[in-house]
């Protein structure tokens, strides 16, 4: 039974770990190569959600829902790109988290406007409500196990985009040098816009994704994204490698935590103390990880040197 | 009479109308019969104190905290915690709230000071977020619901008490002018040029013999003690904490009122919590949904007026000085 418990927390872990991932791609994307320290990132992925849930309550099609939603959102990001963050990108930090939280105020707000004040509740897509079987004789959702599958598809799809096609090496030479590949003559602005546009897609894909477990809400963005933070400062900031890996951890570390801290606790100080301690520990294991991590290297795992 | 033709007698004149619409607010609300305008400007000082440790850091030290709100939620919460076991000394609240406060920024300014730029940014956030998931966590002390706080500090004396709303106003009044002060001469010392200097060349700091990190530790913990005060006064205002103290929401509106009423400056951080609300009280009066402006507006100011308030007065000025 503890196994069958184990397995079971060990893929709900890897499944918060491909969403983190799926948020935390984006962001690292748009630090390495632009420099930009985007807060609204989290807004896309709650677009994401309800444009999504929207799309599935209206046509029944969860295929559908995810075709148009992640085009669309990831449209709306580039609007918002072109119009604002473009300006941002030689400014300092300071000003550019300032703007983007100013993004967040307004786009969580706007939410609220158009659609219900208490959120979307979406269902499960028919097809992939069903629960298979798996070893140790725990039943795991289908739905859930098609996350995961998702998120490892993108993953391997980002690291043959950056590794083996030409944009993805123009990706790599503007995280390393800005400048340069400017001065080689490349269509910066271009490059940019279309790194945003598939970070936002990625974001919004996330958002889709979730709105059936979690539902969509105003201000689920923020919850995560910081979340996501964590894992590009794990990762190191601009590696997608790490960001994969950190993602994964982090995921894992959250999940087992919350349902493992207890037991593992109640070894060395007494049960009751373990099960009072347990929930505050375990909302804050991540961070501690973090903490943990930047004091050995404070580049993170997989950071470059930079500047 | 103060001409306004220099930058110096401008910030000057902002500086006397600032504080003094501070001093009269509960004069001025005693005539016009609206008592609710005391607890409003007592909020709006306890806002301003929070800023003015902000500007500290960001401001002087060029270090971008996101997550200043944390020292909101210990000042707060150690007296709403003490309240809980009936213990209602405000000296021991106090100097148990701000040594928590130090020793809490002490180990989270070891952490965050050993990284730069983004990293910074994004790790003060997560630590933030890490106190406020746990005062979520925490049932004994209300989790997400708060700690209602029955008693305020004693003051231990029958001539003021924080019961009284005026009594009230003038001690957050005085506190107030007194981390003003207490500000204007640290920058002014030599640790205050330390701290400047860092912020422009730190490189350059370490190389004539300073230790910079130390310094900036030193700064981060000053910053974070003067905002634990604040924490303490807000919940001696509000009788109530939750843990939407420590939201990093509130975190990023700190940094908004020190960068409007502009970053390094004194008088800064008091007005721009005072221009913040009178914003966000005039937006909200057009709609409900405020926010839809003010997110574009807080955009607008970073784009068209990095340098806030502070650096409108000085437009001008220059072909007078």
């Amino acid at each position: 039974m503890e196994w069958a418990l184990l397995v079971e927390q060990i893929l709900n872990g890897i499944q918060f770990g491909v969403l983190l991932f799926l948020l935390a791609a984006g962001l690292t994307l748009t630090f390495g190569i632009m420099d930009l320290v985007n807060l609204a990132h989290g807004s896309m992925y709650m677009l994401g959600a309800f444009v999504g849930a929207t799309i599935f309550l209206w046509t029944g099609s969860f295929i559908i829902a995810l075709l148009l939603a992640v085009p669309l959102v990831a449209g709306i990001g580039i609007v918002t790109e072109v119009t604002t963050l473009r300006t941002l990108y030689q400014r300092h930090h300071l000003d550019q988290v300032l703007a983007t939280f100013g993004l967040i105020l307004f786009f969580n707000e706007m939410v609220q406007v158009v659609w219900p004040l208490d959120g979307l509740t979406v269902p499960f897509p028919d097809y992939l409500t069903s629960t298979v079987p798996l070893f140790f004789g725990i039943d795991y959702s289908v739905y859930r196990l098609m996350i995961i599958g998702a998120g490892i598809v993108v993953a391997i799809a980002m690291w043959a985009l950056v590794t083996r096609t030409r944009l993805g090496m123009l990706i790599r030479a503007g995280a390393t040098d800005r400048t340069m590949i400017y001065a080689l003559g490349t269509n910066i602005r271009l490059l940019f816009t279309l790194v945003f546009g598939i970070g936002t897609a990625l974001s919004a894909l996330a958002g889709v994704l979730m709105a059936p477990i979690l539902g969509a809400n105003s201000g689920m963005g923020e919850q995560i994204i910081i979340v996501a933070f964590v894992v590009i400062v794990i990762g190191g900031i601009g590696s997608i490698r790490g960001c994969f890996i950190a993602a994964l951890i982090t995921g894992l570390i959250d999940a087992l935590g919350r349902s493992f801290l207890d037991v593992i606790l109640a070894l060395f100080i007494p049960v009751n103390a373990a099960e009072a301690a347990a929930p505050a520990i375990s909302s804050m294991l991540i961070y501690i990880f973090m903490t943990c991590i930047l004091f050995f290297k404070p580049q993170g795992l997989f950071g470059a040197q930079t500047q | 009479m103060l001409k306004l033709n220099s930058l110096q007698n401008r910030r000057t004149a902002l500086a006397i109308l600032v504080v003094g619409a501070c001093a009269i607010a509960p004069i001025v609300a005693g005539v016009l019969d609206e008592p609710y305008y005391i607890n409003l400007f007592a909020r709006l000082m306890i806002w301003a104190i929070a800023a003015i440790s902000l500007n500290l850091i960001l401001g002087y030290g060029g270090m971008i905290s996101f997550g200043h709100s944390l020292y909101l939620g210990i000042g707060a919460y150690t007296v709403g915690i003490f309240a809980y076991y009936d213990i209602y000394n405000f000296y021991l609240q106090l100097t148990t709230a701000l040594a928590l406060g130090a020793l809490i920024a002490l180990v989270f300014g070891g952490i965050c000071l050993r990284t730069r730029g983004v990293y910074f940014i994004m790790i003060t956030m997560a630590l933030t977020q890490m106190v406020y998931f746990l005062s979520i966590s925490i049932e004994e002390y209300g989790s997400d619901d708060g700690l209602i706080i029955y008693v305020r500090s004693e003051l231990g004396t029958d001539l003021i008490s924080f019961d009284n709303p005026i009594h009230r106003y003038y001690l957050i009044f005085a506190a107030m002018i007194a981390c003003l002060y207490f500000s204007h001469r640290l920058i002014r010392s030599r640790f205050g040029y330390v701290i400047r200097g860092t912020r422009s060349n730190e490189t350059r700091m370490e190389v004539l013999g300073y230790p910079t990190f130390r310094y900036r530790l030193v700064c981060f913990i000053i910053a974070g003690v003067m905002c634990t005060l604040a924490g303490v006064l807000s919940a001696n205002v509000e009788k109530f904490v939750s843990p939407d103290i420590m939201h990093w929401t509130r975190s990023g509106e700190l940094i908004f009122m020190v960068v409007l009423g502009g970053m390094a400056s004194i008088m800064g951080p008091i007005t721009g919590a005072l221009v913040f609300w009178l914003l966000s009280e005039f937006f909200s009066r057009i709609t409900e949904h405020w926010h839809l402006i003010f997110g574009p507006f807080l955009i607008l100011v970073v784009l068209l007026s990095p340098r806030g308030i502070d650096g409108l007065l000085s437009i001008k000025s220059s072909s007078n000085d």
